[in-house]
This record gives structure tokens, C-alpha cells and sequence, in this order.
């Protein structure tokens, strides 16, 4: 689903990505790790077409990046840092314009639907700016499968949430590995990437330092290769 | 070309790839007239943009009134300039606000994840700051000609008006959307917009002076026809770049 061969970014002079390769099968969750700076969001930012890179082949769902990126924007959902949502709509309106943005058929089942996943329906007409921050990453959820994307892309889902609103969170984020989406999620969380991935990718220095199925990782030895990839 | 991946063909996405023309015009001023709709009840609620626009509008009619102690024959030789003045600096604001709204909670990436083409992005933010930029134009005309004692309601006077805003709002909306990126961005948008929309700035003082003082059209059409080909020129200009200006 996901193909990149030899990725290289640079910023100016300073190369962020060095000749990275990455797989990722149909249905596969990965939680991409990796110190500060290694280059996880600006990878993430490169996978959702709104970043160029220098060099290297990108290939989503089929197609190649940033060639055709809008045939690949149509199989995209993403959630950022940022909730990407505009404080002065409410949470209804806020869908029904991405909707529109994407010329969605049935756009009003969509958006109440949507609602209801992620657990906002009875606050669908409360300004957004009136959200708490877990609540807004709740309908930046929403924004994101409004389209029922073939892939989903979270840069760092968890950031200023409180437990209960992380584990909301992670509920919703089964719910969509459940569904067979396929998601590629970047986390300082080691041992809930464990839990809720299918397969954990180091990013290290620019390229990805170490790949292992989640399924034979020892969530105890985790922090201990996390260490010896990334040297901290 | 770009070859697609196999692959490709087992994705259905439910977002629809218009497959004629009709379907992708259609699309196209879909996602277009969103933006507007959205930037209009979005200020309805908040008043941010037009609020400030307005009050700086208004300070500066006022000071000029009480600055100048005019007679009528001099009131309309500066009364171009000062609505220009008054027009140009209200606009800066708005122009500024409007990105800002986009940049701050990450919208404008919002924007550009969706499948449209960009410059549906960019006409519709171009038509919102328009409507604004039209309020205050509209509420500031009556209150001029309050306070000078300047018929402004002339037919033409008010075609020159909003040719200059579109041209104004045109260039201003690609500029500020440069400059949103940057740190300084509310003291850069001013430092590169006035010097590009220049020429529109003197076509629209040059035609409403001569409209204003009753001069032939002979003299006020050469000015009209400038302000058209700027206007054309930005916008095919800004048709063919805005997708590099926001490119990381």
C-alpha cells in the first residue's frame, strides 16, 4: 500500500531524510518511532503530499507521489499535531466543509456517522473553540475518515491528551485497524505503539534503523532496542 | 505520463474522480464556494476581520477629516487619495487575518489535503476577502460622503472601486499567503504587497480623481483600461503560482 525507495529531504543544506526505504502491506498498522528531530513528521508531511522530496520514489495506494498526488489525497486521511479544524464552526459544520472539499456523495449520513465513531454527535452543534483538546482530536478523527481513506497517517495522535481522552483515542484507532485501513501512526509513546501496532519502525539519523513485528517484540526489551538503534 | 501501480486498481475510494469536464468544473466551484461560505460564517460568528477593518477605516476617514480644514474645490482633489489610503491599509489587516486563521490551527494543511485543484483554494479565499473587503468599502463610502460632504454614489466611481479591489484582494491574497509562513509575517505582508500592487493602487486614485472632479472619460478610460489589464495579469499570474507559493 505504502512504497518508498531511497527518500532524501533536505532543508536547505541539511539533509532530515537520508535514502530511507519503507514498506507497508494492506491492513498493516506501524507505529513509526524515533527521537526528537529524526524525521518523523517531516516523513509523515512527505506521505501526505504536502511536503516535495528531493529525491526518491514515494508510491501510496498505487500511485507516485508528488506526481500524482491528487488521485493519492483521495486515498489519504491525516491527523496532525494540529486539529486542522476552525475554531469558529461547530463540529458539524466543520465536517460538512471537508465534505465539500472532497465532494462527498451522502455528505450528511457521512458527517452524522462520523459523529457518532468518534462520540461527538451530542455536541455536533458546540463551537469548536469550546472543545477540549481531546475532544478536537476526536473530530480531527473524523475529519480524517470522513472520506473512508484507504490509508491513515497520525503524527503523533496522543500529544496534550489526558488518559481517559487517550484511550478514547486508542479505541478509536482499533476501530479502524479493525476495519482493515491501513494506518502508519509516529508516537514517543514505546509501549502503547506496541499495543496498538502491527509492527514498529525506529526512525534513526534519517533512515529507518530497526523494523520489528509487534507480535514478536518483548514489550520489555522494547526501550532497550529503542536505545541502541537511536543512541540516546 | 506517470505510470500507476497495479495496485492501483483495487483501491475504490469512495471520493469521486470527475471523469468529464462538466463533473470537474462541477467540483471545482464545489470546493470553491465552500471556502467562501466558510470564511463568511466563520466572521459572521467571530466579526475579527471586518471588526478590525472597520474601526481602523474609520479612525483614519476621521482624521483626515479633522486633519484637513478643506474647502469643497480641494476635498475632491484628495478625496481619491484618501479612500485609497483608507481602502488599501483596512485591507492589509483583513488580508493578514484571513491567512492567519488558516495558518494557526493548521487549516491551511486541511485545505491542501483535499483532492481539488489548488486554485480552487485560492479563488475562494480570493472571493471571501473580496466580500470583505466590499462591507467596509460599502460602509465607508456613506460615511465619507457624511463627513466631507462628497456625493461618492457616481456609477462609475463605484466600477472603478471594485475593479481596485479585485485587483488589490488578488495580489493580496497570494502575497499573504506567502508571507503566513513566515515569523514576521504581519510586517512583511505590507513590505511585499505594496510595492507589486503599486500600479493598481495609481490606476484606481488616477481614474476616481477624474471621475470625482467631473474630467472627460477620454482622460479617466486610459486609467480604467490599466486597471482591467492589472487585474487580468494578477490573476492569471496568480492562477499559474499559488501552488508553488504554498509548496513546502
Amino acid at each position: 500500500m505504502i512504497k518508498v525507495r531511497k527518500l532524501i529531504k533536505r532543508f536547505g543544506l541539511k539533509p532530515v531524510l537520508r535514502g530511507l526505504d519503507f514498506d507497508v502491506q494492506q491492513g498493516e498498522f506501524v507505529a513509526l518511532l524515533g527521537p526528537n528531530g529524526a524525521g518523523k513528521t517531516t516523513f509523515l508531511r512527505i506521505l501526505a503530499s504536502l511536503s516535495k522530496p528531493s529525491m526518491g520514489e514515494v508510491w501510496i495506494a498505487g500511485y507516485r507521489l508528488p506526481q500524482q498526488a491528487g488521485l493519492v489525497r483521495r486515498a489519504l486521511g491525516v491527523v496532525s499535531h494540529q486539529p486542522l479544524l476552525y475554531g469558529d464552526l461547530t463540529a458539524e459544520e466543520n465536517l460538512h466543509f471537508y465534505g465539500r472539499m472532497y465532494d462527498l456523495p451522502d455528505l450528511h449520513a457521512r458527517v452524522q456517522e462520523g459523529l457518532r465513531i468518534v462520540g461527538l454527535y451530542d455536541r455536533r452543534r458546540d463551537l469548536v473553540r469550546q472543545y477540549s483538546r481531546g475532544m478536537q482530536q476526536r473530530l480531527a478523527i473524523a475529519r480524517a475518515i470522513l472520506h473512508d481513506p484507504e490509508v491513515l497517517l497520525f503524527d503523533e495522535p496522543h500529544t496534550g491528551l489526558d488518559q481517559e481522552a487517550s484511550a478514547m483515542l486508542d479505541s478509536v484507532l482499533r476501530e479502524i485497524a479493525a476495519r482493515g485501513r491501513t494506518v502508519v501512526m509516529t508516537s514517543h509513546d514505546l509501549a502503547r505503539s506496541v499495543d496498538l501496532a502491527s509492527r514498529v519502525d525506529i526512525l534513526s539519523k534519517g533512515v529507518i534503523a530497526a523494523s520489528v513485528s509487534a507480535s514478536e517484540l518483548d514489550p520489555v526489551r522494547l526501550p532497550e532496542l529503542y536505545r541502541s538503534v537511536t543512541h540516546d | 505520463m506517470t505510470k500507476t501501480h497495479p495496485a492501483a486498481k483495487v483501491i475504490e475510494s469512495v471520493v469521486p474522480i470527475p471523469t468529464s469536464w462538466g463533473k470537474r468544473i462541477k467540483s471545482y466551484l464545489r470546493a470553491l464556494t465552500a471556502i467562501v461560505r466558510k470564511d463568511l460564517v466563520a466572521e459572521m460568528r467571530s466579526r475579527e476581520l471586518i471588526g478590525a477593518m472597520l474601526v481602523f477605516a474609520l479612525i483614519v476617514v476621521l482624521i483626515f477629516n479633522f486633519a484637513l480644514e478643506l474647502d469643497l474645490r480641494t476635498r475632491g482633489t484628495i478625496t481619491a487619495g484618501v479612500l485609497w489610503v483608507t481602502f488599501s491599509f483596512a485591507g492589509t489587516l483583513g488580508l493578514n487575518r484571513s491567512m492567519s486563521i488558516e495558518k494557526d490551527r493548521g487549516c491551511l494543511d486541511g485545505l491542501l489535503l483535499a483532492p481539488v485543484d489548488r486554485s480552487a483554494i485560492y479563488f475562494g479565499k480570493v472571493l471571501g476577502n473580496l466580500i470583505f473587503m466590499i462591507i467596509v468599502e460599502a460602509i465607508m463610502l456613506p460615511t465619507y460622503s457624511i463627513l466631507y460632504n462628497v456625493n461618492l454614489f457616481q456609477p462609475g466611481l463605484l466600477v472603478v472601486i471594485l475593479l481596485g479591489s479585485i485587483g488589490y484582494t488578488v495580489v493580496g491574497t497570494l502575497l499573504s499567503s506567502m508571507a503566513v509562513q513566515a515569523r514576521t509575517r504581519d510586517i512583511l505582508l505590507p513590505i511585499l504587497l505594496f510595492p507589486v500592487v503599486l500600479p493598481v493602487l495609481i490606476s484606481a486614485v488616477k481614474a476616481s480623481t477624474g471621475i470625482l472632479q467631473g474630467f472627460e472619460w477620454a482622460e479617466i478610460l486610459p486609467w480604467m483600461n490599466m486597471l482591467i489589464a492589472y487585474d487580468v495579469i494578477f490573476i492569471a499570474v496568480a492562477f499559474m503560482v499559488f501552488d508553488y507559493v504554498v509548496e513546502e
